[in-house]
């Protein structure tokens, strides 16, 4: 077991060199340069220009040969400096996306696990039940086939503008101030529950098919026929196919991490939630490149952190992993 | 449990027979095509340019605009047709080279083995992990200047992974078939091996994995676009969607600028994944019986 | 000697998109007690579909004929539900595809403890039968507590063996066993077929196979199927030294002999294809392959019995024995 996590946390540090590695490259490789663009703001304040162009010159270190801009970056990353956001001068980039970072989870985190768990349920039952299956089955692949955005949209039109009852811009009222109140925790639930249905209800979609095709699938695999021959229940025969079909939705998730971080970026925008996402848009039409890099290397980070943490829960799941990379005991 | 009647579904005209006459596969294909039809004849239909200020501000679908005005005057029907032109084409594209570069690697990698095998496997975990927005977030960024081509291409260059890991694990199964061992053993070479014996019975997957990636592609464009990152001229669906959040459409009500669009989106992807279960019954007898 | 098993005109179909496959066409056969039983034909000829019909008989298998008699009371193979009481305690298989018939991510105990709870079976009384089985086929007791990735093909084989015959079934149908194995294991798992047999842990085996072989080496009597028909039953050494349908001659003589060279006999193959039973020609089904076929073989051939324990599907031998 040891080696297999080890074999696993060596590939996602070499991912994390290469994911940085190319975010200081691109940049610098890129036609035009991005002080130029950056300074093209300022172009009525030449005071204001000049203070930024040396600042930009020392953040960017262009007057220092490649390789020490490289290290630099580097050390800056360690030392937790990644840069002074431009459009909101000068909060350091760090702290803004620290503070970004509890709303993504607190949308992600919920969405994922109980999506998870309801649609492998759904899927699972649909699998044995004929007439469920021909209902949900078309239902389940428009639901996974929509953009998360747009069942935002559609969600806070119809529950936000038509029926009214759900807000949908922010976290919070403007008027409350962050505390436990019931009174806090109430506006925050009601300001939380269009955004994560729409993460909830499109990966609903995927995990229920995704399981229902593996249970059909391991119903049919050798070990479930000899259990047939053999006499056996269709209730235990139901139990190992369903614990079976669990570990490819396990390693499922793992893979589906990239498109839900890019859902929940995107659901933010349209709700105006105060997560990475949002963030990320205003420092996209502000040309904000620190912001723009801070967000990529959350991203980067988070996902690699969530995969490392499914790859221990797979472990402990499936026993022939232990096996093949050194046995039991 | 060896099945008596020979498997003649080798044949292509047996293929096609089952095909139009699955239920999922048809349904699927009827939505695509009205779609691509629209794309196709839209611009000679519609009455004005996309990016026209056409019309009276934010006005309701009538008969002068079918979908109504956005917040500036502009034909929300005619954006439509030009933004489905736009999305089929980065599908197309993107789709075409994500399918392609996965191809590639996965059947080299599968075929050979070897250290190419291993190499490429890591290099496809890691690009596989890194999520494909990040990536295009970052090249994205700096580029200046973006057109279609090059978000296609974007998107081609980073959603290929989970393709070659697909592509390998059908090959290698197949390498181990008889008829591969034979053709190996009657002295065939490794190449015409490949392209006569591998590649048609592959030929039904490839077209699948062609369908999903190219879906994949048309989702990615309209995240992409919606969040800034998409072309810096024209008009597309994830562009429009865009807009009509930014200028407030929902709070607004104008729900003809922003719900139209996603729509017409999840149909399509919904009408390509339908299609795929389809062809995935006609290739795989055995669900059928489901 | 008592008869286990009795097979009177069973006739099992194939459902399918096309049309219903005749793939088991009216079999007749009895099994006694003590007796190993060989079934060999070629790819399709029926064999195997018939192994499994006895066990699980499941869409788009469908039961068309015939009656199944097991010690004197008919089983009821087309009714799913009822047979649960037959399969594994009264009759069982060890299947085809045996090395992979065990679910890969339980422990190999836990899933045998798991199946005797679930067919009302204390494991505490099996246990010490379980463990002297295992010892028989000389497989560690540790086997237990692995999984079936742990263990290479021959082991898997085996542990299914004993799984198999636990509960000492009447008839035990072994499908195509040595199959996948080289011949030094084939010799292995074949004799320790017959030691189950002698010890009597099962009553009676039915050993499914294309190899000839390996029936002259445990069987006691042998059937022939070609076609979903029997084309020859009787002692296998007398159908060995002494085959009379055309197509058991073919079948014989295609074994090479040791010590022979090719130079001096050639191997001979059979030329062309059993025939596509979703449409069966009519009369003899060997006919386009046999070499002495007559005009009368347009007509199919009584299944006659010629002296005690041969039974003989050839117009040659109608004629003979007129």
């Amino acid at each position: 077991m040891r080696k297999y996590l080890t074999r696993k946390v060596l590939i996602y540090l070499l991912t994390f060199i290469f994911a940085v590695t190319i975010d200081w490259l691109i940049p610098r490789f890129m036609p035009g340069n991005p002080i130029v663009v950056l300074l093209s703001r300022f172009r009525g304040l030449p005071q204001a220009r000049e203070v930024m162009r040396s600042y930009l010159m020392q953040a960017f270190g262009l007057d220092q040969p490649l390789w020490k801009q490289y290290i630099s970056f580097w050390s800056a990353l360690f030392r937790g400096d990644l840069g002074t956001s431009i459009y909101m001068y000068p909060q350091p980039v760090l702290k803004i996306l620290k503070e970004a970072v509890p709303y993504d989870l607190g949308l992600l985190l919920p969405s994922i696990i109980l999506s998870w768990i309801a649609g492998n349920t759904l899927g699972a039952v649909a699998a044995r039940r004929r007439r469920l299956d021909n209902i949900m089955l078309p239902t389940m692949y428009f639901l996974s086939a929509t953009p998360y955005l747009w069942l935002g949209i559609l969600l806070a039109w119809i529950f936000g503008v038509v029926l009214g009852i759900f807000p949908i811009a922010g976290a919070y009222s403007f008027s409350m101030e962050p505390s436990w109140s019931w009174a806090f925790i109430w506006d925050f639930l009601h300001h939380w529950i269009l955004p994560f249905l729409s993460l909830f209800i499109v990966m609903l979609g995927g995990w229920a098919i995704g399981m229902r095709n593996m249970v059909i699938y391991e119903l049919e695999a050798n070990y479930a026929r000899y259990l047939e021959a053999l006499g056996v229940s269709t209730r235990l025969i139901r139990r190992y196919a369903f614990r079976n079909a669990i570990l490819p939705q396990v390693t499922g998730l793992a893979l589906q991490l990239g498109g839900i971080v890019a859902g929940a970026l995107t659901t933010e925008i349209v709700f105006s939630y105060p997560g990475i996402g949002y963030i990320l848009m205003q420092a996209i039409l502000n040309q904000d490149y620190f912001l723009i890099q801070g967000c990529f290397l959350f991203i980067i980070l988070g996902v690699l952190l969530a995969n490392f943490f499914i790859d221990i829960v797979y472990v402990i799941l499936d026993p022939r992993i232990r096996y093949a990379y050194g046995g039991e005991g | 449990m060896r099945m008596v009647v020979r498997d003649e579904m080798s044949g292509w005209r047996e293929i096609l027979y089952f095909m139009f006459r699955n239920r999922k596969f048809l349904i699927g294909l009827t939505i695509i095509l009205i779609f691509v039809g629209l794309a196709l004849i839209g611009p000679y239909i519609v009455k004005y340019r996309p990016l026209e200020y056409s019309g009276p501000m934010g006005s309701p679908p009538s008969k002068e605009h079918w979908l109504g005005t956005t917040t500036f005057g502009q034909d929300v029907f005619s954006q439509l047709v030009y933004g489905l032109r736009s999305s089929f084409a980065v599908g197309i594209v993107g789709g075409g080279l994500a399918t392609f570069i996965g191809l590639a690697i996965g059947f080299i990698a599968g075929y050979r083995g070897g250290l190419f095998d291993e190499i490429a496997m890591m290099f496809t975990n890691i690009m596989m992990v890194i999520p494909t927005l990040a990536l295009l977030i970052i090249i994205a960024a700096y580029l200046p200047y973006r057109g279609i081509f090059i978000e296609s291409v974007i998107i081609g260059l980073t959603a290929w992974p989970w393709t070659a890991r697909a592509v390998r694990a059908q090959t290698l199964s197949l390498k181990t078939r008889e008829f591969v061992n034979l053709a190996r053993i009657s002295g065939m070479k490794s190449v015409r091996i490949v392209v006569e014996e591998i590649m048609p019975n592959m030929m039904s997957y490839v077209f699948m994995v062609f369908i999903l990636q190219f879906g994949g592609a048309i989702l990615a464009a309209v995240g992409l676009d919606f969040i800034g990152l998409g072309p810096t001229k024209g008009i597309s669906i994830g562009l429009m969607m865009q807009n009509a959040v930014l200028w407030n459409a929902i709070q607004l009500r104008m729900w003809w600028w922003a719900v139209p669009p996603g729509a017409v989106i999840t149909l399509i992807v919904g009408a390509l994944y339908f299609m795929n279960t389809g062809m995935d019954e006609v290739f795989n007898p055995k669900l059928r019986e489901m | 000697m008592i008869e286990v098993l009795k097979i009177e005109d069973l006739k099992i179909y194939y459902q399918t998109l096309k049309g219903e496959v005749k793939a088991v066409d009216g079999i007749s056969f009895e099994l006694k007690k003590g007796e190993i039983l060989g079934i060999a034909g070629e790819s399709g000829c029926g064999k195997s579909t018939f192994g499994n019909s006895l066990v699980l008989l499941k869409p788009p298998m469908k039961y068309v004929g015939g009656k199944v008699k097991l010690e004197n009371e008919e089983v009821p193979v087309w009714d799913f539900e009822k047979m649960k009481e037959y399969r594994y305690k009264k009759i069982s298989i060890i299947p085809q595809y045996a090395m992979d018939a065990m679910n890969p991510i339980k422990k190999i105990g836990k899933m045998i403890k798991d199946i005797m709870e679930d067919r009302n079976i204390e494991y505490e009384k099996i246990e010490n039968r379980l463990k002297e089985r295992l010892h028989l086929v000389n497989l560690p007791l540790n086997v237990l507590n692995m999984y079936p990735i742990e263990l290479s093909g021959g082991m898997k084989q085996r542990v299914v063996m004993v799984i198999a015959t636990l509960l000492n079934p009447s008839v035990l149908i072994a499908d195509e066993i040595t199959s996948a194995l080289d011949v030094s294991t084939q010799k292995a798992v074949a004799k320790m077929l017959v030691k189950f047999k002698d010890e009597g842990y099962v009553k009676s085996v039915i050993f499914i196979t294309h190899d000839v072989s390996i029936l002259y080496q445990i069987a006691d009597s042998m059937v022939i199927m070609y076609a979903g028909k029997i084309v020859e039953r009787g002692k296998t050494e007398e159908i060995i030294n002494n085959p009379i349908h055309p197509y058991t001659k073919l079948l014989i003589s295609s074994l090479p002999e040791v010590g022979v060279k090719h130079s001096e006999k050639p191997l001979e193959g059979i030329p062309g294809q059993p025939p596509a039973l979703l449409d069966p020609p009519k009369g003899c089904r060997f006919k386009d392959r046999c070499p002495v076929s007559m005009k009368i073989c347009e007509e199919e051939p009584p299944y006659i019995q010629i002296k005690e324990n041969r039974w003989v599907a050839c117009w040659q031998e109608v004629k003979k024995h007129a």
